[in-house]
């Protein structure tokens, strides 16, 4: 009766296997990454210097720094946020504690979900019909951040519903039966709990942000300008595009320059990554209830 | 009112809470059929019945929570201080006049001090010193200021089970209310904890009516002064906690649950 049949030892023998091709598989994934990772640390680590960030591009674009461009990324970054960021929240709340399951909100949810789906290509066009011919705000870095914005709003949407809704619906109830309104109960319970879950989401958004080429090259990023952008109406250059150009366009460039450029943006996506993994894990632990 | 045993109704009291044929049906599920009663000042109600017998959704219809409750349905009266709970202009400033105590202990995830003085200052009471009065008297009241007096400031979400539920009647009585309805409060609390929330009650039977759903059938008989009977939607019989305790019950259902022969 304890004794292992044929059949037993055969099924183990199989399963066996399937564990080592699942494994093999599961390991794959991992080099790409360590290739693409040292082949930029190898090639474009020489590169990073402090002159390197802070100095203009000379000789047409094959020497001298990437100032211009990293200042234009973060600048894209921070306009897309002052638009995404309170639109994206004001919606998830909407969603998550207004909304009844109604018609409207089953749209709202399809669309959301299908603007994550839009290639980010798609996104330029409408970012240049939209923002740069129709209301006339031309090339420029509003028109870029706008494009980003209504891009990346899924996401932040999606996360900050899904802060909102990990906060029990038992404080909602508890406040509710107090005579607290929906509002006095998002402000002073729901929101205070949520707000870290959100924070998260935005600074995933950012990393998202930061490597987009697509949506600005159209609308406010350009090849190169010889100085710094002064408002939202100017152009910028931006570290996606720059890679992009000296990748593609500009003879005569050294080697390793591309891929300095391309470890920066890698760096910085990376950071923000470590950023919302280390603040999620804070989080954890910090518990409230 | 229908054939039901009113015995013990204390006549010359004024009525706080008026229930009369109240429906409650979630779609087109039925939850509770036409229940009438009225709670008296300064008395204890006492509820009992089984699950499902529609005992937590009468307490949310007393307060308007069917407002935030997808589906549910509510027909009938509920007149609280004389007025139709339906007719009241601002439903919060009828649930601010009924203090609430959940099955399951919610400390909002907010100071001890912050638990009982949000809802005071949500209405508007802003001066320091009266609403650290009002916690300091309320918790006293929970037979809760011993033990957190020293930590005001540490989060009300972390207490004991039987510490937060005590929080929570101290925040039901922060507005001090003319109605307090617990449902069944001592689900999660140890029998020691039980104890001393049921002399809590007692106390504050002098200054509020109370509504004391229990899954206890002994707590009601401790506390209540009338107590009715719900099984699956239907008021069986509503009566003074001594008689239906003596076996002066009209209904052999009644009789049966009290001694444990069902539920
Ligand atoms: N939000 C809801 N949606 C749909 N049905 C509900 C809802 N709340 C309660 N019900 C149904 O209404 C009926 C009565 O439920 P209720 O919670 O009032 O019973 P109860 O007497 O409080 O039970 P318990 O002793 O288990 O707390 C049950 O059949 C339940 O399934
Ligand atoms: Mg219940």
């Amino acid at each position: 009766m304890f004794e292992a049949t044929e059949l037993n030892i055969r099924n183990d023998r199989i399963q066996e296997r399937f564990r080592y091709l699942f494994l093999a598989m599961a390991v794959v994934l991992i080099v790409p990454v360590l290739v693409i990772l040292s082949l930029l640390v190898i090639k474009g680590g020489p590169v990073l210097s402090w002159s390197f960030l802070t100095e203009f591009p000379k000789n047409g674009m094959t020497e001298g720094g990437i100032y211009p461009a990293l200042l234009g990324t973060i600048f894209l970054v921070l306009v897309a946020l002052l638009f995404s960021v309170p639109l994206g929240v004001a919606a998830a709340i909407y969603l998550s504690e207004y909304a009844k399951d109604n018609w409207l909100t089953r749209v709202i949810n399809l669309a959301i979900i299908n603007l994550a789906g839009v290639p980010s290509i798609v996104h330029a066009l409408f970012g240049v019909g939209a923002f740069v011919i129709f209301f006339g705000f031309g090339t420029s870095i509003l028109s870029a951040s706008l494009t980003l914005a209504i891009m990346t709003l899924p996401v932040v949407i999606v996360a900050t519903r899904e802060a909102l809704q990990s906060v029990p619906h038992a404080f909602r109830e508890a406040c509710w039966s107090l005579g607290a309104t929906k509002w006095q109960t998002i402000r002073k319970v729901v929101l205070p709990n949520a707000v870290s879950g959100i924070l998260t989401g935005v600074i995933l958004e950012v990393s998202r942000t930061a490597g987009e080429t697509a949506p600005i090259m159209f609308t406010g990023a350009v090849f190169f300008v010889p100085f710094l952008p002064e408002s939202v109406f100017d152009q910028t250059m931006a570290l996606s595009l720059h890679l992009y150009t000296l990748s593609t366009q500009v003879t005569d460039v050294p080697e390793n320059l591309p891929y300095g450029v391309a470890l920066l943006l890698i760096l910085i996506v990376l950071a923000m990554n470590a950023l919302s993994i280390g603040f999620r894990t804070y989080l954890r632990n910090k518990k409230k209830w | 009112m229908t054939g039901m045993t009113e015995a013990g109704t204390p006549t010359d009291k004024r009525v706080v809470l008026d229930v009369e044929e109240l429906s409650i049906s979630y779609g087109s599920k039925s939850a509770l059929r036409d229940a009438s009663f009225s709670v008296y000042e300064n008395e204890i109600f006492g509820i009992i019945g089984p699950a499902n017998s529609g005992k937590t959704s009468l307490l949310k219809a007393i307060n308007r929570m069917d407002l935030v409750t997808s589906g549910m349905k509510v027909d009938g009266h509920v007149r609280f201080l004389g007025r139709e709970v339906r007719k009241w202009k601002n439903v919060f400033a009828l649930r601010r006049m009924i203090g609430v105590v959940f099955p399951l202990p919610v400390g909002l995830p907010l100071s001890i001090y912050d638990n009982v003085s949000l809802a005071p200052k949500l209405a508007g009471v802003s001066k320091k010193s009266e609403l650290d009065d009002i916690v300091e008297r309320c918790l006293t009241r929970a037979a809760l200021w011993e033990e957190v007096k020293d930590r005001l400031d540490s989060l009300g979400s972390l207490l004991s089970g039987g510490q937060q539920q005590r929080l929570t009647i101290a925040r039901a009585l922060s507005q001090n209310p003319r109605l307090l309805m617990l449902d069944e409060f001592s689900i999660a609390v140890d029998p020691v904890t039980t104890m001393r929330i049921e002399d809590v009650l007692k106390e504050l039977r002098q200054e509020v009516s109370i509504v004391l759903v229990t899954n206890l059938v002994q707590q009601a008989e401790r506390l209540a002064d009338r107590t009715a009977f719900f099984l699956n939607g239907e008021v069986v019989e509503i009566g003074a906690t001594s008689a239906l305790f003596n076996g002066e019950c009209s209904d052999t259902r009644t009789t049966d649950y009290i001694e444990g022969r069902f539920g």
